[in-house]
């Protein structure tokens, strides 16, 4: 409260002046000023999960902030508790209608296209183009990510992330492997899987995502890591067609056959859930029973004093290593991220580009950065010393991946081909089809939805 | 003899009259039934037909700014092996656990109850019908508690020394239909007790008299007189069982993979998950014709006169 004493001081003086001399610039400029919002209310839609709520903390500092800047202005909080794909069907769901369309969400970088063209999101090219910050501190392909494939801006990324390898240092020390370990292939990992399994009953040796109640995840931190580190990927920037069906294609969902059904994989009942990933973080990992782990950045923020599992030991424990590609030849990651953005159907536009203004500045930015480990898109927050020594360094390990991860072609159709891509891992892992049969089912699948003329197949 | 004919219309027109007011007041009465029937039952089934011929979706461009396909969204359907897979997993649940558990066991313990004594009845029958009231929700997590990893009753296997499967992943299928079973028997068990009570005993004890056998006087005697009530206990069984959701979804998710993505699940996912709120209605309008049909079916059966 000492703090906050000033500002408490200051703020009637300054409005004063704001009230006084603002109002006849308002009305020509058409730039409201704090007064004119009064009475207003701003909601704002988030995701809870899994008993972590870096976003509730990270929004309620920002809301207490913002409260001060406009006194009598109301901001009500829509968090949503689901997994992550229910939270997309929650979210667009809402956005169909101007009575429940929250006028700020928070938004997966995946749907921005896909919302856009469905009209759910306001354009936010005239305010991004009046912010210094947008063009001096944001990294280029961040926001690309918040972009449509026009160049219309639709949200402000928040955060960021890359993917790679958690593993076990205690255990493959004691396995006889020197730490810190670096796969150079598949086969290497799976070379690991085989020996976890074969001299650490009880553990699993390689935790993966795959199948449909992980939804994206599956896809993300799953499939494409293994896809994006063949010599295919799901779509065809020179052609703008989807790759229906490639020898990369084919060879992931060997993969995700293998470690299914040879027991290097986590039990289908821990994989077929919603749960999953927090069965492996929360659960098992704490005590030791995960050898590796392909997962986010995100991860570790689990086990921070604010995540859902606290667990302090956690860095002397688990170790990050790169995701190698199929042969060798180098490494893979992908990234994503998360946006605030503006619903098309508010009513209050500029109260709530001042409320995202104010989220993603450099110290806000830095709070949720850091609250839920991810990698940040401001060149300033990066540069900060909190930032750099955070996770005990894990999570400056994982943003040095940005010089060699991938983008998801997030175009409109995306969202759905990744249910796609989901069913044909879950058909494998559970052995309904095989890598062949699921590939073919996922290339008609795609080919109904896109139409024939927007598919290919690639050698 | 002459009043008749004056008082005669007199009274007619006054019972009209009363008549027309009854009618009047009935539908005052009826209207607010009738407005929100219209509101909220029929206004989304008539938009659920009409999107069904569409391609509305939930996100990407044509959530906003959708076309009339036509009959393309049951084109596709039709085309789509994990649609016909959907409908197989569909007839495997209805007959596994409306037709043969629910009905045969229901039928069985109604039986068995009339031959009971009080307290026997009693007990057997509050249990039974204490797993038919509590909420779905609740009966599937039940259901997922006891049969999971480490659940109920992998202890009890565990304690007898048995191996334990992991049920829901090994028998998906086997598992949803007992739990369904266990959830709707004590409906049909009601329906036949109330059905069983008016079986004339003289007719029984004609039969026996005849020389009947027990079975004989089942299928020839008793079954026939209470044929009106299977007939109705087996269409709501079945359209009940087709509908169902929730302790599928609960239980299973529909998987592993697609082994018990019933019709409605399905749908779920085409329609939510997947997005593809058209092709989600188009499957809706597939799942009510199969219970009609199905209804149909069973009246030319039993051959009963509605």
């Amino acid at each position: 409260m000492l703090k906050t004493g000033f500002m408490m001081k200051a703020l009637p003086g300054l409005m004063a002046v704001a009230a006084a001399g603002g109002l006849v610039s308002t009305l020509a400029s058409g730039a409201a000023s704090a007064a004119s919002f009064k009475g207003q209310t701003l909601t704002i839609a988030f995701q809870v999960y899994g008993g972590g709520n870096q976003n509730t903390i990270w929004l309620t500092a920002v809301k207490k902030q913002f409260l001060k800047m406009y006194p009598g202005v109301n901001v009500t909080f829509v968090p949503i508790n689901a997994s992550e794909n229910q939270y997309y069907t929650k979210l667009d769901l809402m956005q169909q209608s101007p009575r429940t369309a929250p006028d700020i969400c928070v938004e997966d970088t995946f749907l921005v296209n896909s919302d856009a063209s469905a009209g759910y999101l306001l354009p936010l090219n005239k305010f991004v183009n009046q912010w210094p910050a947008w063009k001096k501190e944001f990294y280029p392909p961040m926001q690309k990510a918040a972009e449509a494939t026009n160049g219309t801006v639709y949200g402000v990324p928040f955060n960021t992330d890359t993917r790679g390898i958690y593993y076990d240092m205690p255990m493959f020390r004691k396995l006889g492997v020197k730490v810190p370990w670096q796969p150079h292939s598949w086969a290497d990992v799976l070379r690991m899987a085989h020996l976890i399994k074969s001299k650490e009953p009880g553990v699993v040796p390689l935790w993966f995502m795959s199948g449909k109640p992980m939804g994206e995840a599956s896809t993300m931190q799953g499939f494409e890591m293994l896809l994006y580190g063949t010599h295919n990927t799901l779509y065809d920037n020179r052609t703008g067609k989807w790759i229906v069906q490639s020898p990369g294609f084919l060879d992931s969902l060997q993969f995700v056959r293998t470690i299914f059904t040879q027991g290097l994989a986590e039990p289908l009942q821990d994989a077929l859930t919603p749960q999953s990933s927090v069965i492996a973080t929360q659960q098992l990992m704490p005590q030791q029973k995960v050898g590796m782990l392909l997962d986010g950045v995100w991860e570790y923020s689990n086990w921070l004093p604010t995540g859902g599992h606290p667990w302090p030991q956690w860095h002397s424990v688990y170790g990050v290593a790169k995701m190698p590609k199929q042969n060798g030849g180098g490494y893979t990651s992908l990234s994503g991220g998360w946006t605030l953005s503006i619903s098309s159907k508010t009513k209050h536009a500029q109260l709530a580009w001042d409320f995202i203004k104010l989220a993603t500045d450099r110290n806000n930015m830095l709070k949720i950065d850091l609250l839920d480990g991810n990698v940040t898109p401001r060149r300033d927050v990066a540069a900060m010393p909190a930032y750099k020594k955070a996770g005990q360094g894990m999570l400056a390990q994982f943003a040095a991946f940005n010089s060699f991860t991938q983008f998801r072609p997030a175009y409109a159709q995306y969202p759905t081909i990744s249910n796609d891509i989901q069913t044909a891992m879950e058909n494998v892992m559970t052995n309904s089809a095989t890598p062949q049969q699921a590939m073919q089912q996922y290339a008609r699948a795609v080919t109904t939805y896109v139409g024939a003329k927007h598919v290919e197949s690639a050698r | 003899m002459t009043t008749t004919p004056a008082t005669l219309p007199r009274a007619s027109a006054q019972e009209s009259r009363t008549r027309r007011r009854q009618a009047a007041r009935a539908a005052l009465f009826l209207a607010p039934a009738v407005v929100a029937m219209t509101i909220f039952f029929f206004g989304p089934v008539l938009w659920t037909f009409y999107i069904s011929f569409t391609n509305v979706a939930l996100t990407g461009p044509t959530a906003t700014h959708y076309q009339f396909t036509g009959l393309k969204n049951f084109s596709i359907m039709f085309s789509s092996r994990s649609f016909w897979q959907a409908v197989l997993v569909s007839l495997y649940y209805l007959a596994g656990s409306a037709l043969i558990g629910q009905t045969v066991l229901g039928l069985l313990l109604a039986l068995l109850m009339q031959r009971a004594n009080a307290a026997v009845r009693a007990v057997v029958g509050g249990i039974v019908i204490a797993a038919w009231v509590i909420p779905e929700i609740v009966k599937a997590f039940t259901w997922f508690a006891f049969l999971s990893q480490g659940g109920t009753l992998d202890n009890i296997l565990q304690w007898l020394g048995l191996p334990q499967p992991a049920w829901l992943f090994t028998q998906p299928l086997l598992s949803v239909i007992v739990a369904n079973t266990w959830a709707g028997t004590a409906f049909s068990m009601m329906v036949y007790s109330a059905a069983l009570s008016g079986v004339p005993g003289e007719l029984v004890e004609a039969a026996r008299i005849d020389g009947a056998s027990l079975w004989q006087t089942l299928f020839r005697v008793v079954l026939p007189v209470i044929k009106n009530s299977i007939m109705t206990n087996t269409i709501l069984i079945t359209l009940q069982t087709l509908g169902d959701f929730t302790l599928v979804y609960a239980m299973t998710g529909g998987g592993p993979g697609t082994q018990t993505s019933v019709l409605p699940v399905y749908m779920y996912q085409q329609a939510f998950s997947f997005y593809q709120l058209g092709y989600g209605s188009a499957l809706s309008m597939i799942l009510l014709l199969i219970g009609i049909v199905a209804s149909l079916f069973y009246i030319k059966l039993l051959r009963v006169e509605l």
